[in-house]
């Protein structure tokens, strides 16, 4: 019984721990969301030409009335001030406008792209996690000797070659000469497939994707998690486990894992909101339909008030991201968010 | 890495260097004369620093293939006026020559019957400078707001801390792609809009390193001397800043490259120069029956950023031989 209330405080303490650090960050986390909405608003007044001027060189017949008129109705005349104005106003209650070029309102069109690309950075992030770390962990284990060198270089490599070449490369490779997988899309166009059949089909669409978009991520968690297991291994905390008798193996994933992960996460969190809203290139090379190529096709189009919205939206992201590596590491190490914590 | 020039100086004009309060109140230091000229390292101290740069080399062979390629890659793209005379956007023969089919162009043609190793090697400059120009341009941003943020700390910092944050928390491409798009496509464009997205990782280093030395002693006694904030930021505490600095640097040059070459890519680059990043682009519609086009001018890049970061690997073993923070 006692041992039933001892564990029950346990996750008593951990869950208000978690709520304490979430409540902290998400206040911490307000102005600077604010702040972003008001930097892209302005940085988007400086640009050359509206939505409307490109629809009206595509329709080619635009007369003056008819474009005034419709900058009118998108509020494109208005002070700028004002604009700003209604645009927190609308972004309060989740509307972030309405794009010209795809007549529709932004935040649908954003939502139609968010699930894959969500499906993509989180297969390349979980992918760099799992490869990243686990090398790490290789070469942590064996510092200073060939293997670590060895794949020290990889990674240094993997770091330096530029996603958008080595995708066409994988392109060239993988579709054109082995016919193995397909160079572009996200389906078999027209497949009637359900179930799991389905699901393999956009398995085989998002292997190079995923790929190329990991490898940048595979070095720097490697890296990261090979100097911090290194770190770990001479703390006083491994010399006590490795004294009271527990196994090499234990060690590692108990205890030097645990505390190379925080660094990592930290890293990883940051990271989210850049794939999600910089796998710009990836995503345009591989037709894959996400935010990112949502972006370049925004860009293209002048259509600044998408563009506006997929940066907040990854922003955001970004800034949700941070609160949930800050509850890890609550969970990681029970120092964090405790209630006397100085950290 | 002890901040040599300073607190040497300030060790050996006194023989007893009292352990300073780290506080608001000044001590007073009697009679501190002569070190105003920043004094160069004490030798032991460049002995140690010598050795270090020996074991380092001799450890990790992989610098010097580094530093020759970076060597031989800045040299080609340095003389690429006096090499491939002429505009490296001139057709200068038949499309569609594979690399070694004939003499004349042994990288082969483009599409429209570019030389290849001529656009690769003007390429090469145009890297070269818009990674060493947005690398300044962001290390003057950062240094400046991580040192104003970490030396005056209280009101000052929390409001740079705050810009810091936004910036760093806005996705770097589309940020990229935003603002290159709104100041339309030059090199000096890409160079600022380049260093716009990489400031704030310089700003938080510095920032740190500033917090941490502004309350070591040296600083302290040149405060007490009367010495004015600008003084002390520049040449007291920068010097002191600077390795790490450095290191940042040399990866800083890397990743504006890849930057820089993503967006000319994707055809937000300069129109009017050749760069390694347009053409691939303009390779990448034949890339099923010519993908030499795409594969050269990438391993081009490929090398020039792998050299920097084999440099800035050796340079953070040099100058950080404690530091345990991994690529950023």
């Amino acid at each position: 019984m006692e041992a039933l209330t001892g564990h029950w405080n346990l996750t008593m303490s951990a869950l208000s721990r978690t709520a304490r650090i979430a409540a902290k960050t998400g206040l911490h986390a307000l102005p600077t969301a604010v702040g972003i909405v008001v930097l892209s608003f302005v940085l988007l007044q400086f640009a050359p030409g509206d939505a409307v001027d490109v629809l009206a060189g595509e329709a080619g017949s635009a007369t003056a009335e008819g474009m005034a008129e419709m900058r009118a109705r998108f509020g494109l005349d208005r002070p700028v001030l004002e604009q700003l104005w209604t645009y927190l106003a609308n972004l309060a209650q989740g509307n972030l406008g309405w794009s010209p070029r795809y007549n529709m309102p932004v935040s649908q069109l954003i939502w139609e792209r968010v699930p894959d690309s969500l499906i993509l950075a989180g297969a390349a992030l979980v992918l760099a996690l799992v490869i990243g770390v686990s090398l790490g962990a290789v070469m942590a284990a064996n510092e200073g000797q060939a293997i670590d060198r060895l794949l020290s270089v990889v990674s240094l490599i993997f770091y330096s070659v530029p996603g958008f070449w080595i995708a066409l490369m994988l392109i060239v490779l993988f579709s054109v000469k082995l016919g193995w997988l397909p160079s572009g899309g996200a389906e078999t166009i027209g497949s009637t497939a359900t179930g799991l059949a389905a699901l393999l089909d956009k398995l085989r669409y998002m292997v190079l994707p995923t790929v190329s978009l990991s490898l940048i991520y595979i070095a720097i968690y490697s890296r990261l998690s090979r100097v911090s297991m290194i770190e770990a291994k001479a703390q006083d905390f491994v010399r006590t486990a490795r004294a009271k008798g527990l196994s090499e193996r234990r060690i590692l994933l108990r205890h030097v894992l645990r505390n190379a992960l925080i660094p990592v996460t930290t890293v990883a969190g940051m990271h989210v909101g850049g794939m999600l809203g910089g796998s710009v290139v990836i995503e345009t090379i591989y037709g894959w339909p996400g935010l990112g190529r949502l972006a370049y096709e925004a860009v293209m189009g002048r259509d600044f008030g998408v563009l506006l919205g997929i940066l907040l939206f990854s922003s955001l992201l970004v800034i949700f991201a941070n609160v949930m590596v800050d509850i890890v590491h609550g969970l990681l190490d029970p120092r964090v968010g405790a209630p006397d914590a100085a950290v | 890495m002890p901040p040599y020039n300073n607190a040497a100086a300030l060790r050996s004009a006194d023989a007893p260097t009292p352990h300073l309060p780290v506080s608001e109140v000044v001590v007073p230091l009697p009679r501190v004369t002569p070190f105003y000229p920043p004094s160069p390292a004490p030798q032991p101290v460049r002995w140690r620093t010598g050795r270090r740069v020996l074991a380092v080399f001799a450890r990790n062979p992989l610098v010097l293939i580094g530093a020759t390629i970076l060597l031989l890659i800045s040299m080609v793209g340095l003389l690429a006026p006096l090499l491939f005379p002429g505009d490296p956007l001139a057709i200068v023969g038949q499309p569609f020559l594979w690399p070694g089919a004939d003499a004349a162009h042994p990288f082969g043609t483009d599409s429209l019957g570019r030389d290849l190793l001529a656009g690769i090697a003007h390429g090469a400059s145009i890297s070269l400078r818009v990674g060493i120009a947005a690398t300044a341009l962001g290390l003057l941003i950062g240094v400046s707001i991580g040192a104003i943020a970490g030396y005056f700390g209280g009101w000052t910092d929390a409001i740079l801390s705050r810009l810091i944050e936004i910036f760093q928390t806005l996705p770097n491409f589309v940020m990229l792609v935003v603002i290159v798009a709104i100041a339309q496509p030059s090199v000096v464009t890409l160079s600022f809009a380049i260093a716009i997205v990489t400031w704030p990782g310089v700003a938080r280093l510095s920032r740190a390193e500033f917090r941490s030395i502004r309350a070591r002693d040296f600083v302290m006694a040149a405060r007490s001397l009367g010495f004015g904030p600008a003084r002390i930021i520049l040449s007291e505490i920068l010097p002191s800043a600077l390795p790490p600095l450095i290191v940042t640097a040399s990866m800083m040059v890397a990743s504006a490259i890849l930057m820089e070459s993503a967006l000319s890519f994707m055809g937000l680059g300069d129109p009017n120069v050749v760069s390694w990043g347009s053409m691939i682009g303009a390779g990448r519609e034949y890339l099923r029956t010519a993908w030499y086009m795409c594969a050269l001018p990438g391993f081009a890049i490929m090398l020039t950023v792998l050299a920097l970061n084999l440099i800035g690997d050796a340079l953070n073993e040099i100058l950080n031989p404690r530091n345990n923070e991994g690529p950023r």
